[in-house]
């Protein structure tokens, strides 16, 4: 067994794990914090994406022992004080989710997008930035849309505006 | 139209708890003291199984139970089923062998079922298969659709030809007769490529046993959680349907491949009371790709007869078709009767003849994906279409628009019975979205950049919501295809309905709501769709073949009447009026030629308090149920033109354009049907770019991963235009026909035929991958040299 001591959505968390056991597994199984999913095991999907430190990485294939000491942010840390993140808006206002199942990873990769790439991206940087997370139910139409409307809104700090899907 | 109604982009109530993280999967799903399982699945193709040894395993920490088939054979657990009875030609029953949950003696493919480790945790499981001893005596594989039929290696002694039947449809004679007097006969060689379907959320099931009732309950990723009961129950024989709750909670995707009964989740129940504790199974993506049932997979020769004109004047199909090692749970009808009764297309064609060969391989199952049988249909009639058209040098619209179906009602030779259509409306539209006028100049300005565009038509139609029961009963269907519903209106005026439909990424939880909302005039978020749990829905038939809304909200509508009806009965009471003279609109029961009314709340807990009518003449409280049993299938049609441009340099195609144009009659929600639309899309140009299951000849499949298995992402894919036409459907009281496999259906020959056109050859196959159209385009470099 190993010690493992992390930072997850603000709040302190330690624990003896087995040393095989992978971040995604500790964050749903030990803390039970289902929102961070598994969708292929091979870091191809996206669907187990979080932010450490800050940036995205895929915890289907992070260590959480490899990661002892790091401050780890998932889908359920991403709304602060009740309000929903302007990303998570943006989805549910442009239907970027069907399913549901790849969503968190998605929303968590837009947000380092826009981190990494500022708030104005076109579709064609958003289609190649994108690469990282498959969907299997929206064909990205509206998904590509709510990352621009989403980027957009986090510059403003405001939510979108609201605006008929296309 | 409110802004909550029939006909509006409301929001999706369900989306809060998916973009916050809380969505309720089956992997989600902790049981108080759950172990978890693991699968020894076959590494072979084909093999004898000598014997297996599980002493040293079951030593080792951890570990509850090893069970394997013969396990499952002293509980009397009965084989997997196939639910649809195809007849050959001389009306002899199909040949099918058993399907044993876990494998008894033998292995068919790579990644059948050969054991299974329950321990107390995954790791443990995995390490403890690793030590079981399993003597395999090898066998050949049998792995080619076209060279099955009549191949030394038998999979099952049931079929010694590997064949599992040979059936037709249409008139023989009529066909060769028409096709003797044809100006024109067009032939074509076509491969519908194997297909994994890959919902995004792999599949699970959670067992748990209640020794104390002696209930079963089994959590799993289901796209019909009553069929899984009734075939647990009933044929598998786990326990009987009042001892077996089936919960299907969230489920990521599915796309046809969460229809079918498993053996893992069949297993995962079973084993659950054999250790005492609640078993956990999650597929990891390997073993979805290996196990889940695959799609498609059809070698056919068909061939189109027109007349001086151009008229069409017959077809005739010859399919073999790959059902896989065994016969999954649909897998017979598929490429049967959703085959080839859409191979009329939108086209008046006087005389059709399709057979069918259905072969065993030593492959995974193989059933419906979406669409089912529909677009494979449509890949031959309008890859057919496409190159008539080109021979004849006809424009393709027009000699599309020249053949459609013009007058309704419209009986094909093969079944169907068109009900309503605006095949030309749609095309149009279809032309002027994507600017075919301009395809010329667009045309001249790729070759100047050393690029070759082209253009592709589909013109597709699809039979949805398949019914009514007595019909699909007489070609076999093992299940009546209605749907049920119950709506139960609170004291307080806020209503539940339960649905059978289950909802999978469909956003039920609003459309459904929105006609509720509608037709009762109460605020949309005072109704709560509740689905996919044996225990609180008492019946239904699930999600597939784009029936939740032409037949499970049409069972919805049904309640609602009653409901309303019941309704008016208890404001009579209260409005102290005679009940033929209460009416019922925006939310209020009013009585005719006066003021006096009655909100549908207060309606609502008057029935409940049942202080102003006689209980014993009028049934205190607000709950009725309804069964729908539609009078026909629903056609949904449209056209799809896709617009290419190909690099020959690195055989990259771009997709430039795309206009769809779906008729999909009546929409609840313009949003969710365009997000369905561009899923089926992106789902089809998947399959004719990019997706394709490969399994070498020894029988692995060399696929088995995203790294091998080509998924279709955000830069593969263009942004979609969207529109589309209105013929309501006349069998169903909303006038829906349905849109959740149109995408799929019209796309794989809308990009093929662009290519080709693009090439100006025929030759190239699905997934027209960049190595594929590479060498494609030197053929057609190397043609125009020489001309």
């Amino acid at each position: 067994m190993a010690t493992v001591s992390l930072t997850v959505n603000g709040k302190a968390v330690t624990a003896n794990i087995d040393p095989r056991t992978l971040l995604v597994q500790f964050l749903r199984e030990n803390l039970r914090l289902t929102g961070t999913h598994v969708g292929c095991d091979t870091s191809q999907c996206g669907a187990c994406l979080v932010h450490l430190d800050g940036k995205a990485v895929k915890s289907c294939t992070t260590l959480a022992v490899a990661v002892d000491g790091a401050s780890v942010t998932t889908i359920e840390g991403l709304a602060a004080d009740g309000a929903l993140h302007p990303m998570q808006e943006a989805f549910r206002e442009h239907h970027g989710l069907q399913c549901g199942f790849c969503t968190p990873g998605m929303i968590m990769s837009a947000v380092d997008m826009v981190n990494r790439r500022g708030h104005q991206l076109d579709e064609k940087t958003i289609r190649e930035d994108l690469d990282g997370n498959i969907c299997r139910c929206t064909g990205y139409h509206n998904i590509v849309k709510a990352i621009a409307a989403g980027a957009e809104a986090m510059g403003k700090g405001t939510a979108p505006v609201r605006q008929a899907a296309e | 139209m409110s802004v909550t109604g029939i006909g509006a982009a409301v929001r999706r109530k369900e989306d809060h708890r998916f973009i916050t993280g809380q969505g309720r999967y089956t992997d989600d799903v902790n049981r108080p003291g759950q172990a978890h399982a693991y699968f020894l699945r076959s590494p072979h193709a084909h093999a004898k199984i000598k014997s297996i040894d599980t002493k040293a395993a079951a030593g080792m920490p951890g570990v509850l139970g090893i069970f394997t088939g013969a396990d499952l054979a002293i509980d009397k657990i009965g084989g997997l089923i196939c639910g649809w009875m195809i007849h050959n030609k001389d009306g002899s029953p199909m040949r099918a062998g058993p399907h044993p949950a876990l494998a008894q003696g033998k292995v068919r493919y790579v990644g059948d079922h050969v054991a299974v480790v329950v321990a107390e945790t995954l790791a443990q499981a995995k390490d403890a298969a690793e030590a079981i001893a399993v003597d395999y005596q090898e066998l050949p594989a049998v792995v080619d659709t076209a060279k099955a039929a009549g191949a030394k290696t038998v999979v099952h002694d049931e079929a010694p030809d590997n064949t599992v039947f040979n059936w037709h449809l249409g008139d023989k004679d009529a066909t060769e007769k028409a096709f003797k007097a044809a100006k024109h006969v067009t032939k074509l060689d076509l491969v519908n490529n194997r297909l994994v379907p890959n919902a995004m959320e792999p599949r699970a099931a959670v067992g748990d046993y209640d020794a104390g009732d002696g209930v079963f309950t089994l959590y799993t990723t289901s796209q019909n959680p009553h069929v899984a009961r009734l075939v647990l129950s009933a044929f598998i024989g786990i326990a009987p349907e009042n001892k077996l709750r089936v919960i299907a909670p969230d489920v990521g995707g599915g796309f046809g491949s969460k229809i079918f009964i498993y053996a893992e989740e069949t297993v995962c129940v079973w084993a659950a009371k054999k250790v005492g504790r609640p078993v956990k199974w999650t597929a990891d993506r390997t073993e979805a790709f290996l196990s889940d049932a695959h799609g498609r997979d059809h070698v056919t020769h068909a061939e189109l007869a027109t007349d001086a004109e151009g008229k069409i004047l017959a077809m005739r199909v010859h399919t073999t078709a790959n059902l896989g090692a065994y016969l999954s749970t649909f897998s017979s009808s598929v490429p049967t009767y959703l085959y080839a009764p859409l191979l009329s297309g939108q086209y008046d064609i006087p005389a059709i003849y399709c057979e069918v060969d259905a072969v065993y391989t030593n492959t995974a199952p193989v059933d419906a994906y979406r669409g089912a049988g529909r677009p494979e249909a449509t890949f031959v009639v309008e890859r057919l279409i496409e190159v008539t058209a080109r021979q004849l040098g006809k424009d393709p619209a027009k000699f599309r628009m020249l053949n459609y179906i013009k007058k309704f009602p419209h009986q094909t030779p093969v079944i169907m019975m068109y009900d309503t259509g605006n095949y030309g409306a749609s095309m149009k539209k279809a032309l002027e979205m994507i600017d075919y006028k301009g395809l010329g100049k667009r045309k001249r300005d790729s070759s100047r950049a050393s690029k070759l565009r082209g253009i592709g038509f589909s013109s597709y139609i699809e039979a949805c919501g398949i019914a009514p029961s007595a019909a699909v009963g007489s070609l076999g269907a093992g299940v009546g295809l209605w749907e049920s519903a119950e709506v139960r209106v609170n004291p307080v005026g806020t209503v539940e309905v339960l649905t059978g439909s289950h909802s999978h990424g469909q956003g039920h939880e609003t459309t459904f709501a929105q006609l509720v909302s509608d037709r009762l005039g109460i605020p949309i978020d005072n109704v709560s769709i509740i689905h996919g749990d044996t225990d609180k829905v008492q019946m239904g038939m699930g999600t597939y073949g784009s029936r939740s809304g032409a037949v499970g909200m049409s069972a919805i509508f049904k309640a609602l009447d009653k409901v309303i009806a019941k309704g008016k009965k208890v404001a009579a009471h209260v409005l102290e009026a005679d009940e033929a003279d209460i009416d019922f609109a925006d939310g209020h029961f009013t009585v005719k030629g006066t003021d006096r009314k009655l909100d549908f709340g207060s309606c609502a807990l008057q029935a409940y308090v049942a202080h102003k009518f006689n209980g014993q003449e009028l049934e205190p409280g607000l709950k009725e149920g309804a069964f729908y049993d539609p009078t026909n299938f629903t056609f949904p049609a449209g056209v799809h033109i896709c617009e290419v441009e190909i690099d020959p340099d690195t055989g990259v195609t771009r997709i430039d354009r795309w206009a769809a144009v779906d008729d999909f009659g009546n929409v609840i929600n313009p949003m969710i049907v365009e997000g369905q639309v561009h899923g089926g899309i992106a789902q089809g140009v998947g399959q004719a770019l990019l997706e394709g299951a490969r399994y070498n000849a020894d029988g692995q499949l060399v696929t088995a991963s995203f790294m091998d298995y080509t998924m279709p992402r955000a830069d593969d894919l263009p942004s979609f235009e969207v529109g589309m036409t209105v013929t309501p459907c006349p069998s169903n009281p909303l006038g829906i026909k349905g849109c959740g496999e149109a995408g799929a259906i019209a796309s794989p020959p809308a990009v093929i035929n662009a290519i080709t056109d693009a090439l100006g050859h025929e030759d190239i196959a699905m997934p027209a991958t960049p190595q594929a159209v590479w060498r494609a385009a030197q053929k057609s470099i190397s043609r125009l040299a020489a001309e």
